[in-house]
């Protein structure tokens, strides 16, 4: 098939993001194994998600500040993958990327979990006590219809999150109100930390329960591959403003990146030693330079 | 002793009814939640003038809390409110994590407190909530002790910015404080000269010790009475002040006695001017069914308790 211009743009800004993909897994991997502490399973499986949203998918203002006017938000519910938060926002601009090595250190803005406690450029709300993001996500949805502002609200949370039981309130208030600036992602991976979520708690069907809440539900079944990511988010926002709130369940993989962390839940909350880390590094060679 | 009048009985939460009715007027960035309670949080008129204002959340309280965080980020004012005990220990690590530690200008509205709800009993009242909320670092924690005052503070911690939690409650009580006072958020309030012994009194625990303080001015005793409306940040040079002064002290609340406004004065003292000091405030129980003024009576919150405590207490001088 003969590609078009255009086609040839979407392709290099493919290629682009594919770097920043890359060099976000090599950061997530360097953070978490310099202080032989954090979450790599679960950062990797979302560094697609991310990077999309953050150079692809979000309108976004130069700069930062706390109210975030006129441009869209994104509120990361399941905190403990802050590894990929926090390399997709230095690799934006919001703070330097050296500071990426500060992560989880005595003193660091970068904290285990994300907080405004130290001031950090790109996080808005504290999450890492599991369920909060969704209410969090709803109230500036609202604020922002309130301003006038039609720009959207974006939130990630993890699947096994979902046990808490304040995301169902959340879920049955977003669609009774009608909060239709609202995407919510469920990082669909199956997997917590003491196993399967299938195992743990049952989760179900995903989709039919959000439907029957109320929402507007698509699913994403390469939530690994940055064009699928890419397409999902687009189709996703293009179905705002509709009177529903707009729910993707997005299919990944933990440990995505990295043969031996993925298909297990071994790697939710355990860094990688020397050796694991050169090995998962000679899988993701260097694409924007190392902090 | 200063004198001074009951204008007449009215309940707290209707003060904070009435400064929301003013705030939804005057303050364009204040919006209201409430958890399924309107008629008891006193603010349908609220409602009535600013609907796309009000936001009705249903039983859910943690949502109500994340939402309420949530639209500080777009620079409104979230006044957030229930009865106390669903407006603190239900939803604790929600306050903790989504308005404390990520510093959301969050005004936490609970009626209700203590155990002057009365005859719904121990699971819709709350001795512990001060404690809970004084402990969160940067959280104000305000415990106002009439109509007028608690209209007063509403308005006054829409001007502040920060999380707050304001306390108050569902009786008539005697509303004698100034209508047209200034509220100072952190500021005592000084209510009547004496030289033989410190009252420091809370919520609705004032109007008892101004009691109190007339029964003991018959048997020639001098009580200085102060009324503590904010608990954190506490106004540690007033109390100092007096209790130099007096040489002891007696507190008194509408809570247990563990984690309470008497503790945060023991921690005072202790530190910088030991001095004998009891306290007024539930010993360390649940509360029951019974209307207001029996359990006041019952878990010794009112002027009779007080007065006995400041006999006790001077003997120990």
């Amino acid at each position: 098939m003969k590609t078009t211009k255009n086609e040839h743009l979407q392709m290099a800004k493919l290629d682009e993001l594919q770097d920043i993909v890359v060099q976000t897994r090599r950061d997530i991997l360097r953070m978490v194994h310099k202080v032989n502490s954090g979450h790599p399973g679960g950062s990797l499986g979302c560094t697609e998600f991310l990077v999309a949203l953050y150079n692809e998918v979000m309108d976004l203002k130069e700069g930062f500040d706390m109210d975030g006017k006129d441009e869209d938000l994104f509120f990361l519910s399941n905190g403990h993958i802050s590894p990929v938060f926090y390399s997709v926002l230095a690799r934006k601009g919001y703070f330097p990327v050296e500071e990426l090595n500060t992560f989880r250190l005595l003193d660091s803005r970068l904290q285990g979990h994300p907080t405004t406690h130290e001031g950090l450029p790109g996080v808005r709300v504290a999450s890492g006590s599991l369920g909060q993001g969704m209410s969090v996500a709803i109230g500036a949805a609202a604020a922002k219809k309130l301003n006038g502002d039609d720009k959207l609200v974006y939130s990630l949370h993890g699947d096994g999150e979902l046990q808490e039981g304040q995301n169902w309130e959340a879920i049955m208030y977003a669609a009774g109100n009608k909060v239709d600036n609202l995407i919510s992602t469920i990082d669909r991976n199956g997997q917590q930390i003491d196993g399967p979520t299938e195992e743990v708690l049952p989760l179900g069907n995903l989709k039919e329960k959000f439907e029957v809440f109320g929402w507007d539900v698509l699913e994403v079944a390469e939530g690994n591959n940055l064009e699928a990511v890419i397409n999902g988010l687009k189709e996703a926002k293009s179905r705002t403003g509709k009177g529903k709130p707009v729910c993707i369940i997005l299919d990944t993989m933990m440990g995505n990146g990295v043969d031996f962390m993925m298909h297990t839940h071994a790697w939710h909350g355990k860094a990688p030693s020397d050796e694991q880390l050169e090995n998962a590094l000679g899988q993701n060679p260097e694409t924007l330079g190392d902090y | 002793m200063t004198k001074y009048i009951d204008q007449g009985k009215n309940d707290t939460r209707s003060g904070y009814g009435e400064a929301m009715t003013e705030l939804g007027r005057t303050n364009p960035n204040v919006v209201a939640l409430c958890a399924d309670l309107v008629g008891s949080l006193k603010i349908q008129p609220f409602i009535d003038e600013n609907p796309e204002r009000f936001f009705q959340i249903g039983i859910a309280e943690a949502n109500m809390m994340g939402i309420a965080a949530g639209m500080t980020i777009g620079g409104k004012i979230p006044f957030a409110s229930t009865f106390a005990n669903f407006a603190t220990g239900r939803v604790y690590d929600q306050i903790r994590q989504s308005i404390a530690y990520s510093n959301k200008n969050v005004k936490i509205c609970a009626s209700h407190a203590g155990v002057t709800l009365g005859e719904d009993g121990a699971t819709h009242q709350i001795l512990e909530d001060i404690g809970m909320m004084k402990m969160l670092p940067g959280m104000t924690v305000i415990n106002p002790c009439d109509f007028n005052q608690t209209k007063a503070a509403t308005l006054a911690i829409a001007e502040y910015d920060g999380p707050v939690y304001l306390r108050f409650g569902r009786p008539k009580v005697a509303n004698f404080t100034p209508v047209d006072q200034k509220f100072e958020i952190g500021k005592a309030v000084m209510l009547s000269e004496g030289t033989d012994v410190t009252i420091v009194a809370t919520g609705h625990l004032v109007w008892e010790a101004l009691i109190a303080a007339e029964k003991l001015e018959e048997q020639g005793i001098s009580a200085e009475v102060i009324n503590i409306h904010t608990i954190k940040p506490f106004d540690e040079e007033a109390v100092l002040k007096s209790v130099k002064k007096t040489g002891c002290v007696v507190s008194a609340e509408e809570h247990n006695y563990l984690g309470g406004l008497g503790e945060t004065i023991a921690r005072t003292l202790t530190v910088q001017h030991p001095a004998p000091q009891e306290f007024v405030a539930t010993q360390d129980t649940f509360g029951e069914s019974g209307t207001p003024d029996q359990l006041m009576e019952k878990y010794g919150l009112n002027n009779k308790a007080i007065e006995k405590a400041v006999l006790r207490v001077l003997k120990r001088k």
